[in-house]
């Protein structure tokens, strides 16, 4: 018997028992679905931090407490302000440096209120990371230096606490402190999770006050361009190891964020991948019983078709097509659903998920496999019986 | 040169071991059995159940090998072919019809007739023109696409029939043919394959316990308990006895 008889023999039988066959054949779906869905959103994620990362430009450089690695638990930052001078006096004016502090607040206006992220930051920031103000104006040096009372809103920030006036020159507050709004930021849209047109963006030696602290938590060094990436590493390093210890401060490039974070991203969806591969395995055992039971059933057919001339090999070629073209359809609609539940998780809901070609690939390549490594047991069983017993068989 | 026996068995046995371990027991099923099929001979095997006869008969469809003893297909000893082989020698020499008509439920009368010719490589064409005329040739030309259960009995044992003809074997192996179906039903039945038997040449072998049914035939083998017993002269009168029972008997006369 050939391939394309043994498929039709194989569609008759499934066709013949289609309540059987697709409750068999949903181990499999949920299966493939699940591998498509959880990879695709991995991939997501991951896309989402490079992104959010490359955005942020690759002449830029980060200066983060403790050390930067897979595993390591955040360290308190022991950076001041003196160090984000420090910085900026080593390395002159070509070279803009930005410190940050941020917590979450409740800001309000009026009787309207809104959980912002509050970031203080110094008057380079919307340089380093290149914000747009749209509407007013920016922190000025001045407004650093003696700690003011004024902020600039994110877009979404801004139309939360101001949805029916111009916000320029109105007040907001924060834990009780009054603050001026200078101006608005264009819209941004997220990153890394992060929403940034929620953001409100204070001097940040008005943040330390509001929040009773003298640290920085991050800094920003944005380079003139990325060939001097390297030099000004070193430089900063220098600057810093004259206070702080090594182990206290990284200076990282978007390269070794990216690094890092795809390594964490990568073992996510490992793990979903894993998760949904033992899924698909449980489908591929119900196939197994399925067949076995098929192959029981159908005992008397096997005698028959020996007494007809089929060898060994054509019973065995005719089931193992079976639990193939089962596994196969399941994979097709496994993948339907998979492609379709991702698609639908991106449009309405936060979770990014970006399907791709080869968990599609994978995913198909594997429910086959599964056909076969699953139906091969029964399909030998099929292949061997005896015919006389078989033809017997009540 | 005469053709050889289209199946001889010389001293043939057959048994089995039920159980395992201490508890084994062997069957003799077959205890030495000699007979041979001539070409165009047709014959009924007549026993009681548990003689042997379906065991007899799984050994001349090539479904079964002997214990000891030899057995051969157009000359070729059994034990000199591997399972494939028996399995291509079931497939274009041997027909089968079945007491319980053994068709394909799921599939029209002419697909199960169809089906021995799936083995054998015959393109889809051919085949439906093939079985189409198998199942016109025992008059049921007007049931192409009907299912088993759509048919009569009668019907059904005839699809069976038309199956065993299509890839036009040298012998037809009919067990309980009749089994199943009324006296009128069977008796067409029997009348059909004494027809092919005349006008194909197809050697015919009938397995029955049915004295009647045996009677039909020219010649008729009795086995009990293993071994062939010369047939009793039955009602049907001479017939019997104008065929006596030899280890490896001469094929039937013919007005040819």
């Amino acid at each position: 018997m050939n391939l394309p008889e043994a498929s039709r023999v194989a569609v008759t039988a499934i066709g013949a028992n289609r309540l059987r066959s697709a409750l068999t054949v949903l181990g499999v779906v949920i299966g493939v679905m699940s591998v498509v869905l959880l990879v695709a959103v991995g991939t997501g994620a991951r896309n989402e931090v490079t992104a959010g990362v490359e955005d942020l430009g690759s002449n830029l450089l980060l200066v983060v407490p403790g050390s930067f690695d897979f595993g390591q638990a955040p360290t308190l930052s022991k950076f001041t302000i003196d160090d984000v001078e420090d910085i900026q006096r080593d390395l002159g004016d070509q070279v803009s440096v930005s410190g940050n502090l941020a917590s979450g607040e409740t800001v309000r206006a009026g009787s309207v209120s809104a959980f912002s992220s509050v970031l203080g930051a110094t008057a380079e920031f919307d340089e380093v990371l290149n914000r747009e103000v749209v509407r007013g104006e920016f922190l000025t040096e001045s407004d650093v230096a003696t700690g003011r009372r004024v902020a600039v809103l994110g877009s979404s920030a801004g139309a939360a606490l101001f949805p029916d006036s111009d916000p320029i020159g109105k007040y907001v507050t924060i834990a009780g402190l009054r603050f001026r709004v200078l101006g608005v930021f264009d819209e941004l849209g997220a990153a890394l999770g992060v929403d940034r047109d929620s953001q409100v963006v204070v001097p940040i030696t008005a943040a330390q006050r509001l929040f009773g602290t003298r640290r920085v938590d991050t800094i920003f060094v944005k380079a003139p361009d990325a060939s001097q990436l390297d030099p000004i590493t070193d430089r900063l390093r220098a600057v810093l190891s004259e206070r702080l210890d090594d182990s206290e401060f990284s200076v990282l490039t978007q390269q070794e964020i990216l690094g890092v974070a795809g390594q964490i991203l990568d073992t996510l969806t490992l793990v979903l991948a894993a998760i949904a591969g033992i899924s698909l395995l449980v489908g591929g055992i119900g196939v197994s019983n399925i067949m076995l039971v098929s192959v029981q059933e159908r005992t008397r057919e096997i005698g028959l078709r020996k007494a007809l001339g089929a060898r060994t090999r054509d019973i065995t070629t005719q089931f193992l097509v079976e639990a193939i073209v089962l596994c196969g359809v399941g994979g097709v609609l496994g993948i339907a659903l998979g492609v379709g539940l991702a698609e639908a998780a991106s449009t309405f809901t936060p979770l990014p998920a970006a399907v791709t070609g080869w968990s599609v690939a994978l995913a198909f390549g594997v429910s086959v496999g599964v056909g076969i490594a699953f139906g091969t047991f029964p399909a030998r069983r099929a292949g061997r019986l005896d015919p006389v017993v078989a033809l017997r068989y009540e | 040169m005469t053709p050889p026996p289209v199946v001889e068995a010389s001293d043939v046995t057959r048994s089995y071991t039920l159980g395992k371990g201490a508890d084994a027991a062997v069957v003799h099923a077959l205890r030495g059995v000699s007979f041979a099929v001539q070409p165009a001979e047709f014959v009924a095997i007549i026993g009681p159940s548990g003689s042997g006869k379906s065991t007899l008969l799984h050994l001349l469809g090539a479904l079964d090998r002997p214990t000891t003893g030899r057995l051969r297909f157009f000359g070729r000893p059994v034990e000199e072919m591997d399972d494939a082989e028996l399995a291509r020698l079931r497939n274009t020499e041997i027909g089968f019809v079945f007491q319980q008509f053994q068709l394909l439920t799921r599939t029209s009368a002419l697909a199960n007739v169809a089906l021995p010719l799936v083995y054998r490589g015959t393109p889809k064409a051919q085949r439906r023109e093939r079985a189409a005329a198998a199942l016109r040739s025992v008059g049921l030309g007007h049931r192409l696409d009907h299912r088993p259960a759509q048919l009569s009995g009668g019907e059904q044992q005839r699809v069976a029939v038309a199956r065993a003809l299509v890839s036009q074997p040298r012998l037809l192996l009919a067990d309980e043919p009749t089994g199943n179906l009324d006296t009128v039903t069977g008796q067409e039945i029997m009348d059909l394959l004494r027809g092919l038997n005349r006008e194909q040449g197809v050697a015919v072998v009938v397995i029955t316990h049915d004295q009647e049914i045996a009677a039909l035939a020219p010649r008729q083998i009795r086995i009990r308990d293993g071994v062939l017993e010369a047939a009793p002269v039955t009602s049907a009168g001479s017939v019997a006895s104008e065929q006596p029972l030899a280890p490896v008997a001469a094929p039937p006369e013919r007005g040819a």
